[in-house]
């Protein structure tokens, strides 16, 4: 960033902690940026003429006589048509040996759409993967989260999943990423001939934590750019949020604010909430999806991070390794798509509704049926069936690797009840059986 | 002269402003950027200084900005034109913004003072008059909308004057009144109030006697709520709190509906806006939307408004329950307003209590739910000495953190609320919804004398003590899964295993509701007697099994039934018929 003629320098640094530095100033806007000897900066706190900033990449050897620019303005980005097909860094600086960027300088973190201008989403996404489409249906203008353990494949099945979704543009927000996954998203997009729809803001391992803070701004101003100036379908993914949050209390630790549970701010709720509500269908056909990453520790939900997502996304897709058929399933007990009310059975079969809820409560007769067995018991007649349905049920629907068409979802649901059950026995409603049992 | 100030300090949305005159608590000021005004609240004072919460973002703000003070609190504006409106927590009206983005400092007047009333006298001049006394009528919609004397008029009055019958603006004055001491006070159709102060322009608030019909069988069977009663949902994520208001949104047996969107998200409440203006009220024929009202104060949209949505919520509720209706008011999650709180008091660094929420939030949290009853009214019914009556009925979502309800928020609220509706994780998971847990939720309404005298003349004279009976079963069968578990199917005597699946019929015939079926997702209370009737009719059959193993499939297919019956319309054939199947099924296992 150069420095402009009439700019004001300033040299004396009052104060530096960990992650931020003071110093007095006058004249100086709210959220405003500033470079500390060359590093980005942002106002988060001003009490009279002294200015505390946030060093974005950390305060590690700043002196107490560094130059301090102030921009006079909030953190922004060049948006346009050449954006796609690119990579940047979190401060949306090209990482790819390409040029800048020119275009619309837009401030990220931009003003909410007023929610009686929102259209209903309705467009359903199809995936080809059961445990998604049948049971966690996703429709454009949704926000869901992958909760997965951090060795689970979470990354490959997002990946999957934005390239069966037919979006106009893919952006992907990289936080505290791997360079391992950074490549692998990089050439799967490249393989998949992709790469001139994808957009992607990276901090990976190797850069400052904090800078990760403007990554999901970053990708959701220029998914804003794409999908209101030109009504496009814009699949925004995000990972690992866990990542972010946890940037999120590295500051307000540093800067003394009184942590709330596991540490995490109390504003966490309210960050996370500005992020994941740039979701949105806008009128005129445009839309924003965003699939995000939450990883977790020990497949626990309660903490924090999941906790307060799981409040704010519209359902979440839980991965878990099911060990009777050694592969990976979603989950379909805590995974959950609050939207797929608005298209199952309306875009989809009439039947959807009722055969996704009769499969996952048998399924769950079968995990009790399992308990017993576990406590020493013996097994009766209907636990048994349960037990050789949700092997069938598991492995042909549940698992990651499934891809088809729903229509063969709901058929291969019918045919394992058929395959194990009586009519009355799965509780479907009277004229739906009659109409999709299969014949023997 | 108006008190001025400038800016001293900008923490977020916590503002510091040096004040150059006297200033109040919970006073509004006004913070002058370049080109926009950003509203804001006095919340602490200290010597000059005043520590304001903006209700925007404070991006871009400088030291040394001017502001000037209003010398009011946050007031909404009551008058007729609130009922249908989408509004913001601060009763900004949405549709009137112009653009797709929201703007900062665009605020919206909430009625529209052009529109025609067609207004009709009630009161003439001599009447003898109070704050909340019926002047005239004017006709929002379908509803006769009451214009009274404004609630800030305190003591007595005489009518001086009415206007005639004719069409009439909000502003224009309809009557002239006197107050105590010959001063003459004209009333228009629109008035303030300070949404934080309870509206009190009542005689008296008896103990709720009558039941407030939801259509939602676990509720309205097992735990009712009263009208004029209060009640709140905590449930851990996903678990179907919102599904639930939704549906009594749009089922409830009252004439108005406010939706608080409280911090929740913004699809939520557009399924709303698509949804209610197409649905019908099933008790009027008339469109949902006609009867409702919606605050909506997303998650996005900024944090202090998010405090104030439900009290702006609650007041507009007041106002109309002093015309005599009975008003539903629906927050959905009062979680989010106590994290406004919380993010503003550490924000101040104030001494935090536990889970760093502020020490008072048990008081603020009882205070609102305060504002809820049942009120007999100063104004009388017509030709008679009875007074005229209203109701606010509150139900309020918890998020309780971590799905643990040993968190502040859900402490608090359990003190405030008499009914409780617990949502179960388990049941979620199993997708057993609604899944309110029927054996830790209550309704204190029960325990009243008043209620079970209610419930005994409106539904039948064995109601309560059958509904006493069905919690018993439903606890008997928790027992005896939890034998089974321990000991095995083998292990146990087929009587348990008879326990367990009567109560599974009870639960997946009375507390187990497909929100989303058109005929199952309402049921009135005569149904739910006749369907409580036929599930106490199996209950109460002595069975004959030789092995255990025929007990679960002989349920299932009761259960099968049963359902279909909540799938059919009620007395029609279909009804009938699976009656006769369910009759026929019983007498195959009676024991003899
Ligand atoms: N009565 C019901 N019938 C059928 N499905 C339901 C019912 N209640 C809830 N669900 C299912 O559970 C999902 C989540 O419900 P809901 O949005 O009400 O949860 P919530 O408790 O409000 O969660 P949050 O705290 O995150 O807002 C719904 O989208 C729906 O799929
Ligand atoms: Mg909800």
């Amino acid at each position: 960033m150069e420095t402009t003629a009439f700019q004001k320098i300033y040299t004396k640094i009052t104060q530096i902690t960990k992650a931020t530095c003071s110093l007095k100033a006058s004249g100086i806007g709210y959220e405003e940026i500033a470079t500390v000897n060359g590093r980005l900066a942002q106002v988060v706190k001003i009490q009279g003429d002294d200015v505390t900033l946030q060093i974005f990449s950390g305060t590690e050897g700043i002196p107490t006589n560094a130059e301090v620019v102030f921009m006079g303005k909030a953190p922004s980005l060049k948006v346009g048509e050449e954006l796609a097909g690119r990579f940047f860094n979190a401060y949306g600086e090209p990482i790819d040996g390409g040029p800048a960027v020119e275009g619309k300088e837009v401030e990220i973190g931009g003003p909410s759409v007023n929610p009686v201008r929102r259209k209903q989403p309705s467009d359903l996404i199809p995936t080809g993967i059961a445990g998604i489409d049948l049971n966690n249906t996703l429709v454009t203008g949704q926000k869901i989260p992958f909760f997965a353990d951090p060795d689970q494949p979470f990354n490959q099945v997002m990946a999957e999943v934005a390239l069966r979704a037919k979006a106009d543009k893919i952006i992907l927000g990289g936080m505290g990423l791997s360079n391992d996954d950074y490549l692998f998203f990089k050439n799967i997009f490249d393989n998949a001939g992709a790469l001139d729809r994808i957009i992607s803001f990276i901090n990976t391992t190797e850069d400052p934590p904090v800078e990760r803070l403007l990554v999901p701004d970053m990708a959701l101003t220029t998914a804003e750019y794409f999908a209101h100036e030109k009504n496009e379908k814009v699949l925004v993914l995000l990972t690992d949020m866990t990542l972010y949050a946890d940037a999120l209390s590295i500051v307000s630790n540093r800067m003394d604010q009184i942590p709330s549970k596991d540490s995490m701010p109390g504003s966490l709720y309210s960050d996370l909430a500005k992020l994941y509500e740039k979701a949105v269908q806008f009128p005129d056909g445009g839309s924003i999806t965003i699939i995000a990453v939450t990883t977790l520790s020990g497949g626990d939900i309660t903490h924090a991070i999941p906790d307060n997502t799981g409040y704010i996304t519209e359902g979440q897709l839980f991965l878990r390794r099911d060990t009777d058929i050694s592969k990976v399933i979603i989950d379909p007990f805590r995974s959950l798509s609050r939207l797929k009310q608005l298209v199952i059975g309306k875009q989809t079969r009439e039947d959807h509704p009722q055969v996704m809820n009769a499969a996952i409560r048998i399924f769950a007769d079968a995990a009790n049926a399992k308990t017993k067995l576990e406590n020493g018991f013996d097994l009766n007649d209907y636990d048994e069936r349960t037990l050789k349905f949700a092997k069938g049920y598991s492995n042909d629907l549940l698992a990651i690797d499934v891809n088809v068409d729903i229509d063969t979802m709901l058929d291969t649901g019918w045919r394992l009840f058929g395959e194990y059950f009586e009519k009355a026995e799965v509780g479907i409603k009277d004229e739906l059986v009659e109409k999709y049992w299969p014949k023997k | 002269m108006a008190t001025k100030g400038k800016v001293v300090g900008i923490i977020a949305n916590l503002v510091i402003v040096e004040a150059d005159g006297p200033v109040s608590q919970n006073e509004i000021c006004f913070i002058k950027m370049p080109g926009v005004d950003l509203m804001a609240e006095v919340i602490k004072i200290i010597g000059k200084k005043a520590y304001t919460q903006v209700f925007e973002s404070t991006r871009g703000l400088k030291v040394g900005t001017n502001v000037e003070f209003m010398s009011h609190m946050l007031e909404v504006t009551l008058g007729p034109g609130i009922l249908s409106r989408n509004y913001d927590g601060l009763q900004n009206d949405l549709d009137k913004m112009d653009g797709v983005f929201l703007k900062r400092g665009d605020y919206t007047a909430p009625l529209n003072e052009d529109a025609e009333w067609e207004f009709t006298p009630m009161a003439q001049a001599g009447d003898k008059v109070e704050a909340g006394s019926w002047l005239g009528e004017v006709l929002e919609g379908w509803m006769p909308h009451k214009i009274m004397v404004p609630f800030k008029f305190e003591g007595n009055y005489t009518v001086k004057s009415v206007v005639a019958k004719g069409t009439y603006k909000t502003k224009d004055v309809i009557g002239v009144v006197t107050d105590e001491k010959g001063n003459d006070i004209e009333v228009t159709m629109m008035q303030k109030w300070p949404v934080k102060v309870p509206i009190k322009a009542y005689r008296d608030k008896p103990r709720p006697f009558k039941i407030m019909e939801t259509g939602v069988r676990t509720m309205d069977t097992l735990n009712p709520l009263a009208e004029g009663g209060t009640g709140f949902v905590p449930g851990p994520f996903g678990a179907g709190k919102t599904v639930l208001q939704h549906a009594v949104s749009q089922q409830a047996d009252a004439d108005m509906i406010i939706v608080t969107a409280c911090g929740e998200r913004a699809n939520e409440v557009v399924e709303i806006f698509t949804e209610f203006p197409e649905l019908d009220d099933p008790r009027t024929g008339r469109k949902l939307m006609e009867r409702t009202t919606i605050i909506c104060n997303t998650s996005n949209m900024p944090v202090a408004a998010r405090e104030a949505s439900v009290y702006t919520g609650m007041t507009i509720a007041e106002y109309y329950r002093a015309m005599g209706l009975k008003i539903l008011l629906l927050a959905d999650s009062t979680s989010r307003w106590a994290q406004a709180l919380r993010e503003m008091s550490n924000r101040m660094e104030e001494l935090p209590g536990p889970d760093a929420f502020p020490m008072d939030l048990p008081a603020i949290i009882s205070n609102f739910y305060a504002r809820a009853g049942f009120v007999y009214l100063n104004q009388l019914k017509k030709d008679s000495k009875e007074p005229e009556s209203g109701s606010i009925t509150f139900l309020g979502t918890v998020s309780p953190a971590g799905g643990n309800l040993k968190e502040p928020v859900t402490e608090s609220t359990k003190k405030a609320a008499r009914c409780f509706y617990a949502l179960n994780q388990d049941r979620a998971d199993s997708k057993r919804y609604p899944a309110i847990d029927p054996i830790d939720s209550y309704s204190k309404y029960l325990e009243y004398p008043e209620i079970q005298e209610y419930l005994k003349k409106t539904i039948s004279e064995d109601w309560v003590d059958n509904v006493t009976k069905v919690k018993d079963y439903l606890l008997r069968g928790k027992e005896a899964s939890e034998q089974i578990n321990i000991l095995g199917d083998d292990g146990v005597p087929i009587d348990y295993h008879l326990r367990y699946w009567k109560a599974e019929v009870i639960d997946f015939v009375i507390l187990q509701q497909d929100a989303f079926d058109d005929i199952d997702k309402s049921t009135s209370f005569a149904r739910q007697k006749f369907m409580l009737d036929q599930v106490l009719a199996v209950y109460n059959t002595e069975f004959k099994f030789d092995s255990f193993e025929e007990v679960n499939p002989y349920f299932k297919g009761i259960i099968n039934t049963f359902k279909q019956m909540n799938y059919a319309e009620y007395e029609s054939d279909k009804f009938k018929e699976y009656l006769k199947e369910i009759e026929t099924k019983i007498n195959e296992r009676k024991a003899v």
